[in-house]
């Protein structure tokens, strides 16, 4: 049983109390775009890629609690704009190439990239100096791929009681660094840990797994980023 | 060196309890006493604090006035606000950089003195003007600067370029500061002269939900901006669960062209802590925070007189004016230049020791703010406003202004006018009026409500000043009619790109493309579909922004899209018929290649 109800979209969605629209959504099957948000992971706020209008208020789904009788647009052609207009924003911000990263087809950026309809961004490239960290023996950052999305943080302060990674710098200078001075393989993270795994991009990568899969057969390759969310709506009786 | 390093830290880590909240007056100290937060520094300052050294990191480089590089025994930072702007800052800026033999961002060769940029400082009124250590400089002429130079570097302190002496409390032993008030226009709120303790006496005669209620018949709104009501807020938190709650002092005012709560913690500092405890009072807060902006530290030595004078007066401390179980007390958190933090929930985090980015609501701070605990965050003038409503009734406080805007504003002026400074006036007059009384008539546009604001053309001079028209938190620019509009959006977009915290990917790259394209117009450079190209970008990032700087950062561009549209298309190149890109310039693209290979391409 749910505590109660609201719209998204104009169909009807249960929630309990707690539970924020993100949540519900999955739950109903609804899937909202989303590249900070994770799993076992308390919500970000970065990305923006969730933002639905909550009575007609901009909200992102994946921090603000759904509500009795809330009314939320998702998937209407202006909020569309909007969240492709990010995701290209996070294509131009760093540097991501696709065509030879060994994340390519699991990746989640691309992934949405895919299903936003991305071909190409329309805003210019901003192609940053940014640094490669692999002083660590089983893990690795590309700072060129990160898009500044935090699970790492989150992760490895929540999840692995460690605090490996902060933000530092402010504004578009923001990035992620390590809790050592010489750099990740200072630290006490480890290639187990939740922060080495959580990585929606190519920014945190395992050394030595390169192309375990063969691109083509990867994850997002084979089914749209969300599907399995969609799927789920199409098996419930109640789903329309 | 190591040695000293490791006593330095565990001095001033046990000074503030080594508690990691209080990490900004930690690293402010360490600052002061070693020039910089090294790397060596944020282990120790970690691990006194049990804290972690990134996250100390973190902190040191969020905030403009910490820094993890070594710097020189002084620091000059001239601001660069539009305002300093049209008054030729860049003039003295070049002026220094031959001075020093430096250019902007780096030190003299002897380590003596660093020359830095900064955003607004609240001088706006007499600048160019800037902050050299913790003091201000106004006035500065390209003439001035040799002299200025050459006293700091005899001198070694920058508390001897002050010659003259401003008038009012800046001459006061404590302050000691050449910044003057420039008070234009004294209303009834907050300029009259008030007796210490009278709105306590009157708030302490009932009970705090009936000081709530005549707060709420005041209907007195938030001079931050936003206007939200102010008794609203405090039965909202009076009403919340904690064990303890917070009332917090907003007087980080960085909208370029705000200096108002500077000249309220100048001339009525007790009208302040006496709205702060009447606050306490109501909401059942025992601690309250001045969130003092760094810009500002000049006036902290008066500020803790001042509070300590009202403790002695039993104004602050355990029972206040004799009334059991009434305790509040204040202290002051200094900033580090980051306008962010002006932000009720980003200037919770930077008091909590923390970077100074905004959260998600909900929660709202009135239900879990600083400490997790209910915290009313409110502006500075808002709580002089509350004070006086406590000491005059709510009735006499409701008759001045406008029926959605009651009582006075206080207005900072600037830019091309004959009168800049500070007005405080009623509510609802309109620009026109306004203009008239500070000598812009001939303005083109005005700045209403600071770049996050939005900018004005003459057609709309008959709009008035209050919630139910035009908000403003204060800051009022006037431009005059030489000004190039776009060259103004193009210094307030170079303002938000420096300011935004960096947490959400709208505000962080959104704020970047804009700039961008806004200088590629000024250039000659833009293109007819580039006017929709910027709107649909600005929408993007006031829908999607996380806080209100993300939310109201792309207005300069969005505001003047809309009521200086000319401006733009009078700088556009026009579309070509035959398909190629105008703006496309092959020589250029090439340059690098040229460059590389020694030779000139064959094809051109």
């Amino acid at each position: 049983m749910s505590d109660f109800t609201f719209t998204i979209d104009g169909v009807e969605v249960p929630a309990n109390k707690g539970q924020t629209i993100l949540q519900a959504a999955d739950a109903a099957g609804i899937y909202i775009p989303r590249l900070c948000w994770a799993k076992d992971l308390a919500p970000g706020g970065h990305c923006r890629v969730c933002t639905v209008l909550v009575n007609g208020r901009p909200q992102s789904a994946c921090t603000h609690p759904a509500g009795p009788k809330m009314v939320v647009e998702h998937d209407t052609p202006e909020i569309r704009a909007w969240r492709k207009n990010i995701v290209e924003m996070l294509f131009v911000e760093g540097n991501h190439y696709c065509m030879f990263c060994e994340k390519s087809g699991n990746c989640e950026l691309q992934a949405m990239g895919y299903r936003l309809g991305i071909t190409t961004p329309k805003y210019p490239y901003m192609f940053p100096q940014r640094a490669v960290d692999a002083t660590h023996p089983d893990v690795f950052i590309d700072h060129n791929r990160c898009i500044a999305c935090g699970r790492c943080v989150r992760a490895s302060r929540d999840l692995d009681g460690k605090n490996v990674f902060q933000f530092v710098q402010r504004g578009h200078h923001v990035r992620v660094a390590v809790n050592a001075e010489g750099g990740l393989g200072r630290t006490n993270l480890t290639a187990a840990d939740k922060a080495a795994q959580l990585c929606p991009v190519g920014a945190i990568l395992i050394k030595r797994v390169g192309y375990a899969v063969p691109v083509g057969r990867r994850l997002y390759d084979v089914k749209p980023i969300g599907s399995d969310i969609e799927a789920q709506r199409a098996a419930t009786p109640s789903g329309k | 060196m190591a040695e000293n390093l490791e006593k330095v830290i565990q001095e001033v880590t046990a000074r503030y309890g080594k508690d990691r909240t209080r990490m900004m007056d930690i690293v402010r100290e360490v600052q002061a006493k070693l020039g910089h937060v090294s790397g060596a520094a944020m282990d120790l300052i970690a691990r006194e604090v049990k804290s972690h050294r990134v996250e100390v990191e973190g902190v040191v480089t969020f905030y403009a006035f910490y820094s993890d590089r070594p710097k020189g025994r002084h620091v000059i930072r001239v601001t660069d606000c539009v305002t300093a702007r049209m008054r030729h800052v860049g003039e003295v800026v070049a002026a220094f950089e031959k001075e020093l033999g430096i250019r902007v961002g780096e030190t003299t060769p002897d380590g003596q003195i660093t020359l830095e940029r900064t955003s607004c400082i609240g001088l706006c009124d007499q600048g160019p003007a800037a902050l050299i250590d913790d003091v201000p400089v106004t006035y500065i002429s390209t003439d001035k600067v040799p002299s200025l130079v050459r006293v700091l570097r005899e001198t070694g302190d920058a508390k001897k370029l002050v010659k003259t002496l401003g008038e009012g409390n800046n001459a006061l032993d404590l302050v000691q500061s050449m910044v003057i008030n420039n008070i234009r226009r004294r209303g009834d709120v907050i300029f009259a002269p008030f007796e210490p303790g009278a709105a306590i006496r009157n708030a302490t005669a009932v009970s705090p939900a009936e000081v709530i209620r005549s707060v709420k018949t005041a209907r007195l709104r938030g001079r931050g901006g936003a206007g939200f009501p102010a008794g609203m807020k405090w039965e909202f938190a009076r009403n919340a669960a904690g064990d303890r709650k917070f009332l917090l002092c907003n007087a980080d005012e960085g909208e370029p062209g705000t200096f108002k709560d500077r000249v309220i913690l100048t001339e009525a500092p007790d009208l302040l802590f006496e709205g702060m405890a009447v606050a306490g009072y109501a909401i059942g807060a025992t601690e309250g925070i001045l969130y003092l902006r760094g810009e500002y530290a000049y006036l902290r030595p008066y500020l803790e007189h001042v509070l300590e004078q009202r403790r002695a007066k039993k104004l602050l401390g355990r029972s206040i004016a004799g009334k059991a179980g009434f305790d509040f007390d204040v202290r002051i958190q200094l900033g580090a230049g980051a306008y962010i933090c002006g932000e009720e929930s980003g200037l919770i985090r930077s008091c909590e020791g923390l970077r100074g980015s905004p959260r998600d609501r909900p929660p709202f701070p009135v239900e879990r703010g600083y400490l997790d605990r209910p915290t009313v965050v409110n502006n500075v003038e808002t709580l002089c406003c509350a004070a006086r409503v406590l000491e005059k009734g709510a009735a006499w406080f409701a008759q001045i202004g406008s029926e959605q805007s009651s009582g006075t504003k206080l207005f900072s002026v600037s830019g091309d006018c004959r009168r800049p400074g500070v007005y405080e006036l009623p509510f609802g007059l309109t620009v026109a009026e306004f203009l008239k009384e500070v000598g812009g008539e001939d303005a083109q546009a005005v700045q209403v409500g600071g770049p996050s604001g939005t900018c004005i053309d003459r057609g709309q001079f008959g709009r008035k000043l209050g919630f139910e028209d035009l908000p403003t938190g204060g800051s009022m620019i006037v431009i005059g009619p030489q000004r190039d509009i776009l060259e103004v959006a193009a210094a307030f977009m170079e303002f938000f790109v420096e300011e935004s915290c960096g947490w959400c990917a709208p505000c962080r790259v959104g704020n970047v493309l804009i700039r961008e394209r806004l200088e590629r117009i000024r250039a000659g450079k833009g293109l007819p579909e580039d006017l929709a190209y910027l709107e649909e970008l600005c929408t993007t990032v006031k829908k999607t922004s996380r806080c209100g700087l993300g939310q109201t950062s792309p207005n300069p561009v969005a505001t003047t899209l809309q009521n200086f549209r000319k401006a733009y298309e009078a700088k556009l190149l026009p579309a070509r018929q035959d398909g190629r890109q105008p703006t496309f310039d092959l020589r250029a693209a090439l340059s690098e290649a040229v460059r590389v290979q020694g030779r000139e391409p064959v094809a051109h």
